[in-house]
């Protein structure tokens, strides 16, 4: 049992929250999750990458969207309230000095994008950071990004920050460049990863993901993260959470995560909150990523 | 077997206790033939249409002259057959007679000499292929179920030692100054835990769950295994001093080796349980509506997804499941299926009923809830409809092949016999693979090509000071295994320690 340390709403959905856990602070790398429950009877067990760390306070930092009702039992709980959390999980990202790294984000993933960044800048790599997001208040981490990275772009569904364009758009440009990237690491919607792979995959550049899929234990018993990558069942919680993008089964793993999708709802319901409007603006995304990049 | 009422039986052990008490009156003890011509105790359930509906303990225990009965049933063998059918050897005659005797209190200390849960134990052994296979009593009456119902016996002695409020605390040694990390809190972590407290050693029990137990807490299910008993079982331990330290990964959250070089741990015991769940590896097998046993039962068991007004974890809606696979995992999928609403769950299996390695008395237990049974069947693969949602199966049949070398007959398919049945849910349950985190993470830790922990006679992994035992080391065993495991280790880390 752990407990709230700080507690930030960085936009209407998305929570900023510092978590007391100094082992996961001291042994974790970039790349790893946690998964954290809001009690011990009930609640959900919710996977979440680790944005931050600071082994020196023994905490970690955590950013999360609240999408079902277990996001809003996390996003409810106040500075001092205990949470149960288990990690660090999933294997650490592999980092090295690959040369020339793009490092995409959409939304909440800017987050988990954040210790990625900060690892291949410090491997040496020249690293340019894609944030994106639906609408300029839904953009964050953007000082901690931009004081690490050697160049950010933003770009916004709506414009209202950066460019008018899917994260895709700059992706390709930088693909098609006389200086193309020699690794590129997306993280964030399946749609948009997915749509990253798609756009990089011409180019021929290794394109890594991080897969957010249902979880359970967390530790490899329950097979319930399971996906299909390149044509093989991989478990994401101890073969990954990252994979080769270009061999990720995009339809197979976005089906599995809605497997719960009605019962969610119902959930949803009983929190009194509009989940139609969240999901519509989601099809509406996935519907534009779709056009944008194909 | 069962089917009498709780009350016919009472009735029924009453008037047995009536024909003792009129032998002894005549001054003689019961001759075997008297004992082999007493009822054998059946174990009073509640009514099959009821249970399916609830989550309530199926089997309710014996009374007490029910257990009375049942323990004059025994011979009392010089030999005792029994007891080398028992993994720990629990002193079987031993305890029964205590029984007989009316002494309750030495009943159970007959068995926690060697047995310290005897309340699991009792529940989920395969009596029926360990002491009571040998049992004397049913080999002269020709029929394994007229044997000596020792686990019943077990578990009436645990029982009522509870509602006694008596539980006696094993004693816990002077303090010896060492200090022992016990990774996985499921039985072989937990008895190895109370065998090293009682020499006096400190002792970490690390959980990557939320709750102590291991498969006692996330795969059992209630109906079979209530968790407020692992829990009574789990809080006795600390009792004793043993410190658990949950949410804990040991190779994630913590090395295996700092443990021992900074952490100051003097040995390390791992039970860290099977995990891994294997599937059939077919085609369409990712669909949604597919399930590991260990996912299904999770969500059901530890995330208490059957409870939907309280529970955050949603259950999958099935109509119709089908699960895969003959082992006690199989019929807790499938009998939990039932209970979270199923309309009709066919449990296939490629062998047939003689083969099934389930608790005999678990597999007449779902046959009486309404589970139906594919014999001879495996499915080739998992069809699909547009949204990437199972909606049925493609079956083939299988017949018995001539025996093999060892007597055994292999299921061998039928050709042409391939049908689709429409199933919403697909639960798979045919077994684990080990679990590869503690070996990645643990780069000297030597496993074996299935990735099972290996050991020595004394249950030494390859590096020193470090132990290993249960489902870890044996691929997916049983529970008294896994504590015969933990007892040995306990001993080599105690001599090792002393
Ligand atoms: C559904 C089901 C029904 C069963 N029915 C029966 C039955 O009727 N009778 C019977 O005898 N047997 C039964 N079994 C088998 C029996 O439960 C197991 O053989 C037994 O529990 C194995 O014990 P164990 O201590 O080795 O491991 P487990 O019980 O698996 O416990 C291992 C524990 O270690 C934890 N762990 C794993 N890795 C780590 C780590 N790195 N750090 C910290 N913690 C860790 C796990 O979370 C788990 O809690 C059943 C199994 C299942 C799944
Ligand atoms: S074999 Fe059967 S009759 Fe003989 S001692 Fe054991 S339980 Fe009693
Ligand atoms: S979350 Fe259970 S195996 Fe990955």
């Amino acid at each position: 049992m752990t407990r709230i340390l700080s507690k930030r709403r960085l936009s209407e959905e998305v929570y900023r929250v510092e978590v007391e856990a100094p082992l996961v602070a001291r042994e974790r790398r970039a790349g790893q999750f946690v998964i954290v429950q809001a009690d011990d009877d009930f609640a959900e067990r919710i996977p979440l990458t680790i944005a931050d760390a600071d082994p020196e306070r023994g905490a970690i930092t955590l950013v999360f969207q609240t999408v079902g009702a277990s996001t809003h039992a996390l996003a409810a709980k106040e500075v001092g309230d205990p949470i149960t959390l288990l990690g660090p999980l999933g294997n650490p990202t592999h980092i090295e000095r690959f040369g020339k790294a793009v490092c995409v984000g959409g939304g909440i993933g800017l987050a988990p994008l954040h210790p990625i960044v900060k690892a291949l800048k410090e491997a040496g790599n020249e690293v340019v950071v894609i944030a994106g997001a639906r609408t300029a208040e839904l953009l964050i981490m953007q000082e901690e990004l931009k004081s690490i990275a050697d160049e950010l772009i933003v770009a916004t569904d709506d414009g209202s920050a950066g460019r008018k364009a899917l994260v895709t758009e700059p992706l390709k440009e930088i693909c098609a460049s006389d200086r193309p990237p020699d690794i590129v690491v997306a993280i964030g919607p399946p749609i948009m990863m997915k749509f990253c792979a798609e756009a990089t995959r011409p180019f021929g550049v290794k394109t890594l993901v991080s897969l957010n899929t249902i979880m359970i234990d967390g530790t490899g018993m329950c097979g319930g993260c399971r996906v299909s990558v390149g044509g093989e069942t991989k478990f994401v919680c101890v073969d990954g959470p990252e994979f080769d993008g270009h061999l990720v089964d995009w339809d197979g793993m976005m089906s599995r995560l809605r497997s719960y999708r009605k019962q969610e709802e119902e959930a949803h319901h009983r929190c009194h909150l509009d989940l139609a409007a969240a999901l519509a603006s989601e099809t509406s995304a996935a519907e534009r990523l779709a056009k944008g990049a194909l | 077997m069962s089917g009498a009422s709780k009350e016919g039986l009472e009735r029924q052990a009453r008037e047995a206790l009536g024909r003792i008490a009129a032998i002894r009156s005549e001054g003689r003890e019961l001759s075997p033939r008297d004992r082999l011509a007493l009822p054998v105790q059946d174990m009073p359930c509640q009514v099959p249409q009821a249970r399916a509906a609830n989550m309530l303990e199926v089997a309710e225990g014996y009374s007490e002259a029910q257990a009375k009965v049942e323990a004059e049933r025994c011979l009392d063998c010089k030999n005792a057959p029994c007891v080398s059918g028992c993994p720990v050897r629990v002193d079987i005659p031993g305890f029964i007679k205590k029984i007989r005797e009316g002494d309750y209190v030495g009943a159970t200390r007959a068995i926690k000499r060697t047995n310290l849960l005897p309340s699991i134990c009792g529940r989920v052994c395969p009596q029926e292929s360990q002491c009571q296979a040998n049992c004397t009593v049913g080999k002269s009456l020709k029929s394994i179920d007229a044997a000596v119902q020792i686990g019943r016996l077990e578990r009436w002695v645990a029982d009522n030692e509870r509602a006694c409020g008596a539980c006696d605390l094993p004693d816990v040694g002077n303090s010896s100054g060492k200090r022992v990390a016990v990774v996985g809190s499921g039985p072989a972590g937990l008895t190895t835990a109370i065998d090293l407290r009682r020499e006096g050693h400190e002792v970490v029990v690390y959980e990557a769950f939320q709750k102590t137990g291991g498969v006692m807490v996330y795969g059992i299910p209630e109906f079979r295994l209530p968790k407020s008993l692992v829990a009574i079982e789990s809080n006795l331990l600390a009792e004793m001093g043993v410190l658990y330290q949950l949410n804990f990964l040991v190779g994630r959250t913590r090395k295996l080796r700092s443990l021992l070089a900074e952490d100051g741990f003097d040995a390390v015991f791992i039970g860290a349980g099977a995990g891994l769940p294997k599937f059939m590896e077919m085609p369409g097998e990712n669909l949604v509506g597919v399930f590991s046993a260990n996912e299904y039962l999770t969500r059901s068991n530890l995330m208490k997804a059957y409870d939907r007004d309280r529970a955050a974890t949603p259950i999958y809606p099935s109509r119709r499941v089908a699960v895969l696979g003959g082992g006690n995992v199989a019929m807790d999928s499938a009998r939990m299926a039932l209970r979270l609403g199923a309309e009709e769950v066919r449990v296939l299996y490629r062998r047939t009923r003689e083969e099934m390695p389930a608790r005999s008395e678990e597999v007449g237990h779902a046959m009486e809830e309404g589970i139906i049974f594919d014999f001879l069947t495996s499915p080739t693969r998992v069809i699909g409809d547009k949204d990437g949602r199972a909606e049925a199966l493609e079956i083939l049949s299988y017949a018995l092949g001539e025996p093999d070398a060892s007597g055994r007959r292999s299921p061998v398919a039928i050709k042409g016999s391939e049908r689709v049945v429409p199933f919403d849910t697909v639960i798979v349950a045919i077994g684990n693979e080990s679990n590869p985190l503690l070996s990645r993470t643990t780069p000297d830790l030597k496993v074996d090509k299935r990735g099972h922990i290996l050991v020595d006679g004394a249950q030494k992994t390859s590096i020193d000071r470090v132990y290993a035992g249960g489902d870890i080391v044996l691929g997916a065993a049983t529970v008294i295994l896994a504590m015969g495991e933990g007892r040995r280790a306990a001993a080599a880390i105690n001599e090792l320690l002393g």
